[in-house]
């Protein structure tokens, strides 16, 4: 599935959506300065854990400044590294966004929009533009703002923002008349009203999302934050009384080994990381060209139980196409054939394209030129049919009620299979349409929904996750059965209408269930809003984006899975990481506590399992340690955990043995490696 | 008998106890159990309550706090004034401030850290009609808690967490009043003694000297002392004095009274949740830990005494003997302690002073768990529960899901609740000894220097902060110092946990349920006891791994010196 994300971005190669290079060289330079910057203890102050780590450098500082020697100096550094190591991971995190919010911020123009009062034309700086001014843009104009169309059809270059180079159609009306500022017009006059205020348009809130400037604390990265500060609470009481616990066993300890053991023991893995990785999940989600409105849609992803999945363009492939003809009547299956192919011949729908080529594919009846005498009938929602009239002669194809009313008003007969064969083709999945040849019915042709490759498997592994997938459909009843079971959803939704579509959302969420959809029509929008996890297709209205809490400018209704996903590693990336630092810290106890009261208690050398070579030493390397895990972890907290569809149980048992028991066992190997190094250097 | 066998016939027993007091606990606190309805319907208009009207947890943590402020208000004046008061045959006079405040804090909170001598210092007023009614309300208000807890999973959208008034009684009524009655025959048919009559005077036929022997009504306080985790003894010897604990049949009794209602528990859990899985992982995860514990604790005391081997004074064929009853012998011993110490009673058979120090590192570190292994009355259960919030946490990150548990999304507030819940007995025995060893007032009530010595403050303060009760022996309790640091301890210990409890189940209880899909982090797992069990060790090991490794380990590690 990451495959096919990978090709939709090259295809269409869109300018933010490339995968990029963990460590960019302008990125890492900017992260650099960032982390020095950072320091500021108004910044830090948001991080409960780095805080104490930022106030413990002070107090070793003071430390080494009063009483001068080697070691304290070391553990300051050190400790000062250790701060340093977590804003640099925040700063590349943000960085990465920064590089693609400037490719962004390069679009928008500056450039003056011809605004229209009262009917005149008048040039106005694009900024000062409010909503509800009318503008006007014509071929080789940029749209100055957001805005609706409401007079006119042009074709729009919207590869600025979606990276598709093919121009759209955008036309005042219906569904595609919502135009974004930063597109240029390519042919026509169009007349906008302005959606957006000046400073909040598409583009500025794109621009601050990867910037990731505004960003809040998710939920969930709340709760993780008050059990990382908890952790840092109860530590500090912990290391504090070792004080007066020394001096009960006749052991001085000093300050500056109590600020080192504090901070290994407090949780500055993950504290260094969490919001390197909150930032990297939305970050991961731009890459494949979706932009989520706040971190919490994104988390919101990773809970979701139900997704409701439009059937076309998700599930199936957009068109139906012909796939078989069954005569009735005692008509040959050629004769269907060759009247279903003359009908179809001013078809230019998809469905009746496939008609005339499956005409071919069978009996090789080849395209007729139309005829002087040939009259095409339309379509028409009143007729429900569509046809063609040579001279007297009036074929017609339609659906079976329409085509069997026709028949019976021009004086014919209708076989009696004509209704068993129907249902059977609906009862299949696939939608019928009769033909007839004046009073006589020919037969029936099947149009096949034809579900995507690889669908299915998706579907199951999404039921793995505990994901419930229902499939939305206009369809009747019969044929949404027929398509649901071949595609594997769970559930289905026929006749849909926003109204009923609405109703299934609320009745998931009363069963506490979150639930994520697709849509882009202005109908949709309230069920957008409604749902907790809502993405709009770039193609729809601005109802619907603004409803929407996510906006995917592929407008691939499918990669919704991949959003649910994402935020699934997001939240796995975080507990891996709490994980792990807390596992880290028992080797860290190993190291430290006998070095502290070895010379009280003898005996505690027994407690140094790893044999580190002096207390100063085994001191040292686990705050080395401690310091270098993060700058080690940072292209993990980057990247997120790898994730893998499965149960719970399966996902839980992997990341325990990772993170819980490799994070226990890795440190004893670290610090003992780093006790060497320094042993050998001979400093301590 | 063996102790293979004693311990065949008390797994036995416990696993009967879980099943059908369970069942009979789950009628109580759903209101089925109504056979006493008369007194029960006269306590309430007595107290002036709608036992119809349910409380928010608010309302339920308050009439909680005010019902265990007068019980400590009135202890504390009943102790006080016994001099005054009849049934007193010894003339006792009233007992000294401090140590009245630390005995009623003691008892009310269910510790029964008792810095004092019973036979010496109450009157049987004081034991029978103060301290034993605290043994029986201060256990029921422990389930009560558990229960109300409970109830905030198992409801949905639900605003009230039951009436504290009418769990209260009940506790009393249907479950604690009627077992310690019939066990107290058992125990005085066993020699346990029940009188009035004052201590008995015997004139040695030999010297002419005459010997007072303490008497009082010991029988009816030994069944609820074990039953409601309490383990305030009438006597000073606790339960290795034969008027308490006379034969190895009570001491069995003992130690099942001891683990009946807290591992029972969990099938009221379960069962009130609606899914005994749930209850049988809880289960799962403390049986694990007392199993472990129990098994170290009876090899450590079953093999010899490395000082006593190294001074060569006496072979140990018994295993270590020293400070044990020769009625049980070292493994029963072991067992009742370990019990005791891994429920918040407290009782002891023999002097924990003169375990072994491995012996005595697992009565030691039993309590440092945070006393869920199966820990007290209903604290065991409340607090063990606040322990799967930060397990079910983890563990739902983990697999990339807002946690949940029992169908309640953990979020922050649940989370700021648990952590407060579990940590803060961590932090005030730590804090507490901190203080207690740099003061003079802490250090000069100590037996020994060194570890050993650190030790016994150490435990004093997470047997009083854990409200276990029990006493490692070798420090002088009854110093103003001690009396009033250990009842801040063990108020600490008990409120600063029940409160979170109470909040946890008022805000679980308001949310609604979550469906179970696959995708859901099961709690009812294998995986989900190991997380759990890693999640109390690392509490538990992160936090207290510095203060044992300068008391106990340090004592052991240095092979046998004395200190």
């Amino acid at each position: 599935m990451r495959g096919t994300q990978t090709q939709v971005a090259a295809e269409t190669g869109a300018p933010v959506a490339r995968s990029r290079p963990t460590f960019e060289r302008e990125v890492v330079r900017q992260a650099l300065a960032g982390s020095v910057r950072k320091l500021d203890p108004r910044i830090q102050i948001r991080n409960p854990v780095m805080f104490v780590v930022l106030l413990g450098t002070v107090v070793t500082l003071f430390e080494s400044i009063v009483r001068p020697g080697l070691f304290d100096w070391s553990v300051t550094i050190w400790l000062l590294l250790t701060v340093l190591f977590a804003n640099f991971a925040e700063a590349m995190a943000e960085g990465r966004g920064k590089a693609q919010a400037d490719t962004l911020r390069r679009m928008r123009t500056d450039t003056d929009a011809r605004k229209l009062e009262d009917g005149v034309e008048r040039l106005v700086p694009a900024a000062a533009l409010a909503r509800g001014d009318l503008v006007v843009c014509e071929a080789g104009d940029v749209i100055p703002s957001d805005g609706e169309i409401i007079e006119g059809v042009a074709s729009v270059d919207e590869s600025a923002i979606t990276g598709e180079s093919a121009p759209v159609i955008r036309e005042s009306g219906g569904d595609r008349s919502a135009v974004t500022g930063g597109t240029k017009v390519l042919s026509d006059r169009i007349v906008v009203r302005i959606t957006a205020e000046p400073g909040q348009t598409f583009l500025d809130r794109m621009i601050s999302l990867v910037e990731g400037a505004n960003r809040q604390k998710t939920p969930n990265e709340l709760a993780l934050t008050i059990l990382l500060a908890a952790l840092t609470i109860v530590f500090l009481p912990v290391v504090v009384v070792l004080r007066p616990y020394g001096l009960y066993a006749g052991a001085h300890v000093s300050i500056v080994i109590l600020v080192a053991l504090l901070v290994c023991l407090i949780p500055t893995t993950i504290g260094a990381l969490l919001s390197a990785i909150g930032i990297a999940g939305m970050d991961r989600l731009v890459q494949r060209n979706v932009l989520a409105m706040s971190g919490r849609a994104v988390e919101a992803a990773g809970d979701v139980q139900t997704l409701l999945l439009d059937k076309t363009g998700t599930i199936t492939l957009g068109n139906r196409m012909a796939s078989r003809f069954i005569p009735v009547g005692g008509h040959s299956e050629q004769e269907l054939a060759e009247a279903a192919q003359l009908s179809s011949l001013a078809d230019e729908t998809p469905e009746g394209r496939s008609i005339v080529v499956l005409a071919k594919q069978l009996f090789n009846v080849r395209e007729h030129e139309m005829g002087s005498d040939y009259a095409f009938v339309p379509f028409t929602a009143q007729t429900r049919m569509s046809g063609l009239d040579i001279g007297e002669r009036k074929i017609r194809k339609g659906a079976g009620d329409s085509v069997r009313r026709w028949v019976l008003e021009g004086g014919g007969t209708v076989p009696a299979e004509l209704d068993r064969e129907v249902e059977s083709v609906a009862r299949a999945g696939s939608t019928p349409l009769v033909v007839a040849d004046g009073a006589e019915v020919l037969g029936v042709i099947e149009l096949k929904d034809v579900v995507k490759e690889g669908i299915a498997e998706r579907f199951s592994q999404l039921r793995q996750m505990g994901i419930r997938t229902v499939m939305i459909t206009g369809d009747n009843p019969l044929t949404a059965a027929a398509i649901a079971s071949e595609a594997g959803v769970d559930d289905y939704l026929a006749e849909a209408t926003p109204e009923n579509k609405m109703e299934l959302i609320k009745a998931e969420q009363a069963g506490g269930k979150l639930v994520a959809m697709t849509g882009d029509g202005t109908n949709d929008a309230p069920a957008l809003a409604q749902a907790d996890v809502g993405v709009a297709m770039n193609t729809g209205t601005t109802a619907a984006k603004e409803a929407g809490n996510m906006v995917d400018l592929d407008s691939n209704p499918t990669k919704l899975i991949d959003i649910v996903e994402i935020g699934k590693q997001l939240l796995i990336t975080r507990g891996a990481l709490t994980t792990f630092s807390i596992a880290n810290d028992v080797a860290k106890y190993f190291a430290i506590i006998p070095a502290l009261f070895i010379s009280a208690y003898p005996g505690l050398s027994a407690l140094n399992v790893m044999h580190l070579h002096s207390p100063t030493s085994a001191v040292l390397s686990a705050v080395i340690f401690n310091a270098l895990i993060i700058i080690a972890l940072i292209p993990l907290a980057l990247r997120g955990v790898k994730f893998r569809p499965s149960g719970a149980a399966q996902i839980l048992r992997r990341n325990v043995w990772i993170y819980g028991v490799g994070g226990l066992i890795l440190p004893f190997i670290g610090i003992k490696i780093i006790d060497l190094i320094l042993s050998a250097l001979g400093a301590y | 008998m063996g102790t293979a066998l004693t311990l065949i016939v008390l797994f036995v027993a416990l696993a009967l106890c879980w099943r059908y007091l369970g069942a009979y606990m789950l009628a109580i606190y759903d209101g089925r159990v109504r056979w006493l309805r008369g007194p029960e319907r006269l306590i309430y208009r007595a107290l002036g309550v709608d036992s119809e009207a349910e409380q928010s947890w608010q309302r339920y943590t308050m009439s909680l706090i005010i019902f265990s402020a007068v019980a400590i208000l009135v202890t504390y004046a009943l102790i006080r004034l016994q001099g005054h008061l009849p049934l007193n045959p010894e003339h006792l006079s009233g007992v000294s401030p401090a140590l009245s405040f630390n005995t009623a804090v003691s008892f009310v909170t269910n510790t029964n850290w008792q810095n004092y001598s019973g036979e010496t210092t109450m009157s049987y007023l004081s034991q029978m009609g103060s301290l034993t009614v605290q043994m029986f309300v201060s256990a029921s208000v422990g389930i009560a808690v558990a229960v109300a807890l409970i109830r905030g999973f198992a409801r949905k959208e639900s605003s009230t967490i039951g009436n504290f008034w009418v769990d209260l009684v009940r506790g009393v009524l249907y479950l604690l009043l009627p077992i310690s009655f019939v066990m107290t025959f058992v125990f005085v048919g066993q020699g346990a003694i029940q009188t009035f009559a004052g201590p008995a005077h015997i004139k040695n036929a030999l010297d002419g000297f005459t010997q007072v022997i303490a008497r009082g009504p010991v029988a009816s306080m030994e069944v609820i002392k074990q039953l409601g985790t309490n383990g305030g003894g009438f006597f000073n010897a606790n339960g290795a004095d034969p008027f308490e604990n006379p034969t190895g049949l009570t001491n069995l009794l003992s130690v099942i009274l001891i683990l009946s209602i807290p591992f029972s528990l969990t099938y009221v859990f379960g069962k009130m949740v609606g899914n005994i899985r749930q209850g049988v992982a809880v289960v799962a995860t403390m049986l694990l830990f007392f199993c472990i514990w129990t098994a170290v604790g009876i090899g450590a005391e079953h093999g010899a005494n490395t000082a006593v081997h190294l001074g060569g004074i006496a072979h140990q064929v018994a295993g270590n003997m020293n400070g044990k009853e020769t009625r049980f012998g070292s493994s029963s011993s072991a067992l009742y302690n370990i019990a005791s110490t891994q429920t918040s009673t407290g009782s002891v058979d023999a002097s924990n002073d003169s375990f072994t120090p491995i012996g005595g590192m697992m009565l030691l570190t039993g309590m440092m768990l945070g006393e869920v292994t199966p820990g007290g009355v209903g604290s065991g259960l409340y607090t063990i529960l606040l322990f799967a919030i930060v397990a079910v946490f983890l563990g739902g990150l983990m697999v990339g899901r807002t946690p949940e548990y029992l169908g309640k999304k953990i979020q922050a507030r649940e989370v700021k609740i648990a952590a407060l819940g579990v940590l803060v007995m961590p932090i005030t025995v730590l804090v507490l000894t901190g203080i207690a060893t740099v003061v003079q007032s802490g250090t000069s009530a100590t037996l020994n220097s060194g570890p050993h010595g650190f030790t016994e403050i150490l435990y004093a303060f997470t047997s009083q902060a854990n409200n276990n009760g029990s006493a490692f022996a070798g420090l002088s309790g009854n110093t103003p110092f001690y009396n009033i640091l250990g009842a801040v301890a063990m108020l600490i210990g008990r409120f600063g946990v029940i409160v979170p409890a109470l909040a946890l189940a008022g805000t679980l209880g308001k949310k609604g349920l979550v469906p179970e899909s696959l995708g859901t982090f099961r709690t009812d797992t294998p995986l989900f006891i190991g997380l759990l069990v890693g999640v109390i060790v690392i509490v538990g090991g992160l936090t207290f791994f510095p203060a044992i490794s300068l008391g106990p380990l340090a004592e052991q590690l240095s092979h046998g010196r004395l200190f």
